[in-house]
């Protein structure tokens, strides 16, 4: 019982099986333990289901779990994966944001106009600046926003439900206004690569495996450094073989995932016009093979012998939604900003009274949402290579959704950037799968609400019990 | 073209020829269902400048893309006594009590670009099956076999499926052959570029990338398609179709990653409806109209008096003829195109 960690407020040992005794070492949220084991039954669901309609080359003979629709599956969970990690804050304060999708459009729409009517012909089209301006220009105005929304909320003392829903409404005028409606396309070659497009727009497998083995080594350490912390503040310890545990599943999770994102080859045809724009000897017999006999072959790329390979590696928005997510958790655990957004949204009367400006907080928090937004805008038009004012709309339901199934509470004062994240990667994988399997759009959307609010559902009798 | 050209020469002598006996100030009256698009105010500005011209006033309320507001909209103009009401109708259903009691009231009534099934009203548009059959006949040319893909547009909208009754008709012979396998057909909610991106990327995936074709129901969608189709390094060598004549579209045309844009010029549209309404206006029987036929391809099957334009199906071939009526600039569209590569670009 000495071991038992600092929530101090679970049955006798007497009582505990030896499930509730390991995960009481190992201090795993059983919450986000449910998302993970719910994730994984929906990843094999849809491989095997797909595999029963027809065969493909996942683990289970379907067409989901392979590394291909994997890398995919990440990178159309980036956008709203970034937004989440906002909203998670502006739900802990007890505050919502219905503006981000409209924000998104018009953020697009604006950086598009700004790229491809003036940045474009003033600098040369393809000027090597024009990619950094539009996304500084992007992350400011959505600050810029966000700020202004903050203010109305805090000091107008508008309900933030209130105006982020003038917001929804009004955004959306705006982003028609500033291009009158038209499609802005293309985008900055450079620009376009943050969207996961073209064959620059990953790391290659030597990065990636070295940003794996970092993340390995940044899991060693931290576990190590919470363990001296623990010592030197004589807090209970995790027992050793917990330690271990946790050690190795972190290292599993962040080496697996680099080897599905190296797993997957550049296309073909890619390679081919990279090989031959580059002056790269293409192998002998390329020419006379199909597509899909290089470079798929038995779904294991790698050992492709005679044909011409480039593994991808991790896309740049995966990369940009992890570093948000990474940035975001230290923000929320690690600043007395974010412990201060805890603490108002567990009881805003206290923290008011205990000395915390929550106006200049609440506005700070919005802004925040607003650059996540800015940066999502400019991952999601340089995908589409294209912006339009039907971009994003609507997709704060999914960014809340997300963070909601994540386990954010409603009430305030509860909710975790992971979780948050998880909850995108849920929902992208359910949306996903049900197009990889055919299913008429209208099913999609019955399933997707419905999960939803199952999740709320569960979260709710956990939360009783735990009381 | 000719079709389309003829329906327009004819629409213009009739109102070159009539236009000395026409009385004034009649008031014409446009119920759009949303702002929120380029087009429509492409069609107004061609809608009013007809109407103008005849020394008629033109007013006109925006629904906001919701039936009540259009219902109480109508019910508005009724009550100012206007002359002729044209409606875009949000919900072509929901609209038509609000179509029998304009009518009560002796106001004449026209349905634009969305089929109102009221015997009544006068509906004028391009032909949307005939936009599907143009769509599916430049892919067929392109890629007579193989595997297909179909986006479609968004499942609530009828334009949707009237677009894949006329793809389906024309692509029948050989899907009931077997040469072309339907392999994907996904509804596009919202008609999303992003969610058509996301439809043909599980497409792909699905399928191998043995995607031989893609009919794309809209340009907007086809922006979705190609960027997936880039992704997999495969732009350019799979024909794509969209339609609405989207600058970028054409600048694909241009570029060869887009096959066909059906373009339905709104302006042309706008011009013969305005003219029809401004000789309604004066009391002129709808059925004498030029270009009148019998239209009974509604959900309903009811029957109606139509002006139905042929659209314009723009590949590299034609694309002289977008920039020529000057829907856009010759730098637009060829931007980024090789010289000699398209003749329209030189």
């Amino acid at each position: 019982m000495s071991n038992s960690g600092n929530t101090g407020s679970g049955p006798a040992a007497s009582e505990e099986g030896p499930l509730a005794r390991f995960l009481r070492a190992t201090e795993i949220d059983t919450r986000m333990l449910g998302m993970i084991a719910a994730l994984l039954v929906i990843w094999v669901g849809f491989d095997v289901y797909s595999g029963m309609l027809r065969p493909g080359l996942g683990i289970f003979g379907g067409s989901f779990l392979w590394p291909r629709n994997l890398w995919i599956l990440l990178v159309q969970t980036s956008t709203i994966a970034v937004m989440t990690t906002g909203m998670v804050l502006i739900i802990v304060m007890r505050h919502i944001d219905l503006s981000v999708g409209s924000m998104l459009s018009f953020i697009a729409v604006a950086t598009g106009v700004l790229q491809v009517f003036h940045l474009g012909p003033a600098l040369g089209v393809g000027h090597p600046a024009i990619w950094l301006i539009a996304v500084i220009f992007a992350v400011v105005l959505g600050g810029l926003i966000g700020c202004f929304n903050g203010f109305l909320v805090a000091y107008a003392r508008i309900p933030s439900f209130i105006v982020t829903l003038g917001g929804l409404i009004a955004f959306g005028g705006s982003a028609f206004l500033i291009a009158s409606g038209v499609t802005v396309a293309p985008m900055d070659k450079t620009f376009k690569i943050i969207g996961g497009n073209g064959p620059l727009a990953s790391i290659g497998p030597f990065w990636s495996w070295v940003l794996g083995v970092l993340a390995c080594v940044g899991i060693v350490l931290a576990i190590l450094n919470s363990r001296r912390q623990r010592t030197r503040f004589k807090f209970p310890l995790r027992p050793v073989w917990a330690e271990l545990f946790i050690g190795a599943v972190g290292c599993v999770v962040a080496l697996g995932t680099t080897a599905v994102v190296n797993a997957y080859a550049w296309p073909h045809k890619v390679a081919e016009a990279y090989a031959l724009e580059n002056n790269i000897t293409i192998p002998a017999g390329i020419e006379n093979v199909d597509g899909e006999a290089i470079c798929m072959a038995a779904g294991k790329v790698v050992k492709c012998a005679d044909g011409l390979i480039f593994q991808t590696g991790y896309p740049i928005p995966v990369l940009i939604a992890l570093s948000v997510g990474f940035l975001m958790t230290f923000i929320a655990n690690r600043t007395r900003f974010g412990r201060y957004v805890f603490a108002i949204g567990g009881n805003p009367e206290a923290a008011e009274l205990a000395g915390i400006n929550t106006k200049k907080l609440t506005m700070l928090v919005f802004t925040l949402m607003g650059a996540l937004v800015g940066v999502s805008a400019v991952i999601a038009s340089a995908r589409l290579d294209a912006a339009t004012t039907a971009l994003g709309t609507l997709s704060e339901l999914y960014v809340i959704a997300a963070a909601v199934i994540g386990g954010t509470s409603l009430a305030g004062g509860i909710g975790t950037i992971y979780g948050a994240m998880l909850g995108a990667l849920l929902m992208q994988s359910l949306q996903s799968g049900m197009t990889l399997l055919n299913f008429e759009s209208a099913y999609k959307d019955i399933v997707v609400g419905s999960v939803l609010v199952f999740a709320v559902f569960v979260d709710q009798i956990y939360r009783r019990r735990v009381k | 073209m000719k079709k389309f050209a003829a329906a327009l020469a004819g629409a213009v002598f009739a109102m070159s020829f009539a236009a000395p006996a026409l009385a004034k100030d009649k008031t014409i009256a446009v119920s759009w269902k949303t702002f929120q698009e380029e087009r429509w105010k492409t069609d107004e500005a061609a809608i009013r400048a007809v109407v103008e011209a005849a020394g008629n006033k033109y007013i006109s309320t925006d629904a906001q893309l919701s039936a009540q507001k259009q219902a109480a909209d109508i019910e508005g103009l009724i009550s100012q006594k206007v002359d002729v009401i044209l409606v875009v109708a949000f919900d072509s259903d929901a609209i038509l009590p609000s179509f029998k009691a304009a009518s009560d009231a002796g106001v004449k009534m026209l349905s634009y670009d969305v089929l109102v099934e009221d015997p009544n009203a006068l509906y004028v548009t391009f032909d949307n099956v005939g936009v599907g059959r143009l769509m599916a006949k430049e892919i067929l040319a392109a890629k007579p076999e193989g595997n297909y893909a179909f986006i479609k547009g968004d499942k609530g909208d009828p334009n949707a499926t009237f677009l894949f009754e006329g793809i389906t008709e024309v692509l029948k012979e050989n899907l009931d052959a077997g040469k072309i396998k339907n392999v994907c057909e996904t509804f596009t909610d919202g008609w999303k570029p992003d969610n058509a991106q996301k439809n043909m990327e599980q497409c792909l995936t699905a399928n191998g990338n043995k995607i031989d074709a893609v009919v794309s129901e809209n340009d907007g969608m086809a922006s979705g398609v190609v960027a997936a189709l880039d992704a997999q390094g495969l732009a350019g060598t799979v024909p794509v179709s969209g339609q609405d004549g989207d600058k970028a579209a054409l600048n694909r045309v241009a570029l060869g990653t887009q096959t066909v844009s059906v373009w339905k010029d709104a302006r042309a549209l706008g011009k013969v409806a305005a003219e029809a309404a401004n000789a309604i206006a004066e009391g002129t029987d709808p059925t004498t109209l030029p270009g009148v036929s019998r239209f009974a391809g509604g959900a309903k099957k009811i029957e109606v008096n139509a002006i139905l334009l042929a659209p314009n199906p723009i590949t590299k071939a034609n694309l002289s003829d977008v920039i020529d009526a000057g829907w856009i600039s010759k730098d637009e569209a060829c931007a980024g195109v090789a010289a000699g590569a398209v003749p329209a670009c030189g």
